[in-house]
């Protein structure tokens, strides 16, 4: 997993270095003591000015991020630092499980997506498999973005890259067992390819998720009202 | 906002001092502004006055409209006495003119309009006069781009022009002139008089309703804060020994303030809901954390109910025997058929040898879906956890 030429400083040496955003001071101590001797937490932020400083003066590795800050929320923070600094990446983490939000903040450019009830070690493990330039869908986010390139939704589509625009078979195989719970390697051995190969098929869905004209995406996920 | 914002360079704003001047500092205020002599300005003044009192006039007006400088706070008794001299050189002015322009008839009623507006003027606030300059722009420009402002305002001058035609057709000119200018200046009179009061009463009515929706809503908060999640705080205080008991109350809380807040989960005869509140009940009874994600969505019916049963049945054999805190449910839904996979990471068995008491697999779930001519395969082995897939044809 651990492979240096497209690590950014600080996780070569197997800690990656992490700042927390979250207005949460209670949660951000609870994150730091189930994380903190797993990762170098180098920096903490309760805003979005406070999280756009903090990241531009640490340069970690991992942003741990969440949704909802009070002065514009996560995409702000994405949306600001992500140019300067594009080595940064962001797993985004949210209480609130809103499609829109979800959505929202991954298309600004997080590489990831989980709820803030996971556990210790899905948390240490996610970090990890972003600082090495994996992405982690949460199975949520496999199910939302499942849900949004269904077919025979939503009115007529404005389609600009058609490409773009939707998954393949094989993708929506390793979708539907990452909502199911699978794990990267269970999904390998399930459908008889590499782990690397699920990890290609993963970043690729992502950068559909991103990319995609699809123009009901956006509204899709702010119609969307789902727990 | 526009106007109000001046450029700040070379010319010196238009503002009233309010150190140096010797009456109102109308004439230090356009010496200022002007790159000229105070004494030439006041001289000036001076020397207008002499022509049917326009000096003071221009004055007076001045007065009224330019402000002091923002942060200079003017002596409330100069600002008082201030009005008076204004009362009395408009009055002064009137005197002057009265012989000149009575038989005019439109000269009083006018100055009186005139200075009933500056007052309106001056006693608004500056937010307010921005907020009418940006009205009357509005109001104005609408009626080249909207259809409905033009409307209006092809309507109303009409409506003015239909009025005057009428009056001065029916009574002649001079009888309706008076008659007219009197009601014009009684109406413009109580207008302008009233007319600060009226807009104050409106906005404090609309304030005030506004005020009383936020706090009927702090009260419903409060309220429901106090029905659910304090009890649930003090339950979980009471049950701090037994992490289970927290993870089930907490897990309880959550999903009570997801539906509060959100509206997600409320049965609305779907399937994705009914199975979220299979779910849910699994997980109070049993303390254990269930993840259900759900793409598409069908309304029910036997084959779903059936579909949905058996997961339940999947779920609570999951919780019983699997040794697991969490189990992960995923549910799709199409036109064509719904699947729904429930998988949990515990002990596992052997599926050949299900054993005597385990009557819930066979009977429940296997049974209950071939019924409906369903499938459900399981998939478990010792130690590796158990995936139950369940699919119906709709």
């Amino acid at each position: 997993m651990t492979d240096a030429t497209h690590s950014p400083s600080g996780s070569s040496a197997g800690r990656p270095t992490v700042v927390l955003v979250d207005d949460h001071g209670m949660f951000r101590a609870g994150v730091r003591a189930e994380i903190g001797d797993a990762v170098d937490i180098v920096g903490e932020a309760a805003t979005v000015a406070e999280a756009i400083a903090t990241i531009r003066h640490t340069r970690p590795a991992v942003v741990l991020l969440d949704v909802h800050l009070p002065d514009g929320g996560g995409p702000a923070v994405v949306a600001a630092v992500l140019p300067e600094a594009p080595e940064t990446r962001f797993l985004a983490l949210s209480v609130s499980d809103a499609a829109e939000d979800v959505i929202s903040v991954i298309r600004a450019g997080a590489r990831g997506y989980v709820t803030k009830t996971i556990s210790g070690a899905d948390l240490r493990d996610a970090i990890r498999r972003v600082a090495d330039g994996d992405v982690v869908f949460s199975p949520r986010l496999a199910g939302f973005v499942l849900d949004a390139f269904r077919d025979g939704e939503g009115g007529p589509r404005a389609v600009v890259d058609p490409e773009l625009d939707q998954l393949t078979p094989r993708e929506q195989e390793v979708l539907r067992l990452l909502a199911r719970g699978y794990s990267y390697r269970e999904i390998g051995a399930e459908l008889f390819i590499s782990i690397k190969t699920v990890e290609t098929h993963a970043s690729n869905v992502l950068r559909k998720l991103q990319l995609s004209s699809r123009h009901q995406l956006t509204r899709w996920a702010a119609d969307r009202r789902l727990v | 906002m526009t106007t109000s914002t001046a450029p700040e360079m070379g010319i010196p704003r238009l503002y009233r001092p309010v150190h140096g001047r010797w009456i109102g500092g109308v004439a230090a205020a356009l010496a200022d502004h002007l790159g000229l002599s105070r004494s030439v300005v006041r001289l000036a003044f001076v020397l207008l006055s002499f022509s049917a009192g326009l000096g003071l006039l221009l004055y007076g007006a001045f007065w009224i409209v330019v402000r002091t400088p923002p942060g200079e706070v003017e002596n409330s008794r100069r600002a008082a006495a201030e009005y008076l001299v204004a009362l009395v050189s408009g009055v002064l002015v009137l005197l002057i003119n009265v012989n000149a322009l009575s038989r005019g008839g439109w000269f009083v009623p006018s100055v009186l309009a005139c200075f009933g507006g500056a007052l309106i003027w001056r006693q608004a606030s500056e937010t307010e006069r921005d907020r009418w300059r940006r009205l009357s722009r509005n109001s104005l420009a609408a009626g080249a781009f909207d259809r409905v402002g033009l409307l209006r305002l092809v309507a109303g001058v009409a409506l003015v022009l239909a009025g005057a035609i009428f009056v001065v057709g029916k009574a002649g000119f001079s009888a309706a002139g008076v008659v007219l200018v009197a009601m014009l200046v009684t109406v413009g009179g109580l207008a302008l008089i009233t007319g600060p009061w009226w807009l104050k009463l409106v906005r404090e009515l609309s304030e005030e309703r506004r005020e009383r929706i936020r706090s009927e809503e702090r009260a419903e908060i409060a309220a429901h804060l106090h029905d659910s999640v304090l009890q649930t705080l003090a339950l979980i205080q009471r049950n701090a020994a037994s992490p289970r008991e927290v993870a089930r109350l907490a897990r309880i809380q959550e999903r009570e303030l997801r539906i509060k807040l959100y509206g997600a989960g409320v049965p609305n005869g779907q399937f994705g809901a009914a199975l979220q509140a299979a779910a849910a009940e699994v997980e109070d009874t049993y303390a254990i954390t269930i993840d259900v994600v759900a793409v598409g969505d069908h309304a029910l019916n036997a084959r779903l109910d059936a579909l949905v049963a058996a997961a339940r049945e999947a779920m609570v054999n999951s919780a019983k025997h699997a040794e697991v805190t969490s189990v992960s449910v995923y549910a799709e839904a199409s036109e064509a058929e719904a699947s729904v996979y429930v998988r949990d990471r515990g002990v596992g068995f052997d599926p050949e040898h299900i054993e005597g008491d385990r009557q819930g697999v066979r009977g429940s779930i296997v049974g209950r879906l071939h019924r409906q001519r369903g499938t459900a395969t399981i998939k478990s082995r010792p130690g590796e956890g158990t995936e139950v897939e369940l699919r119906v044809q709709l």
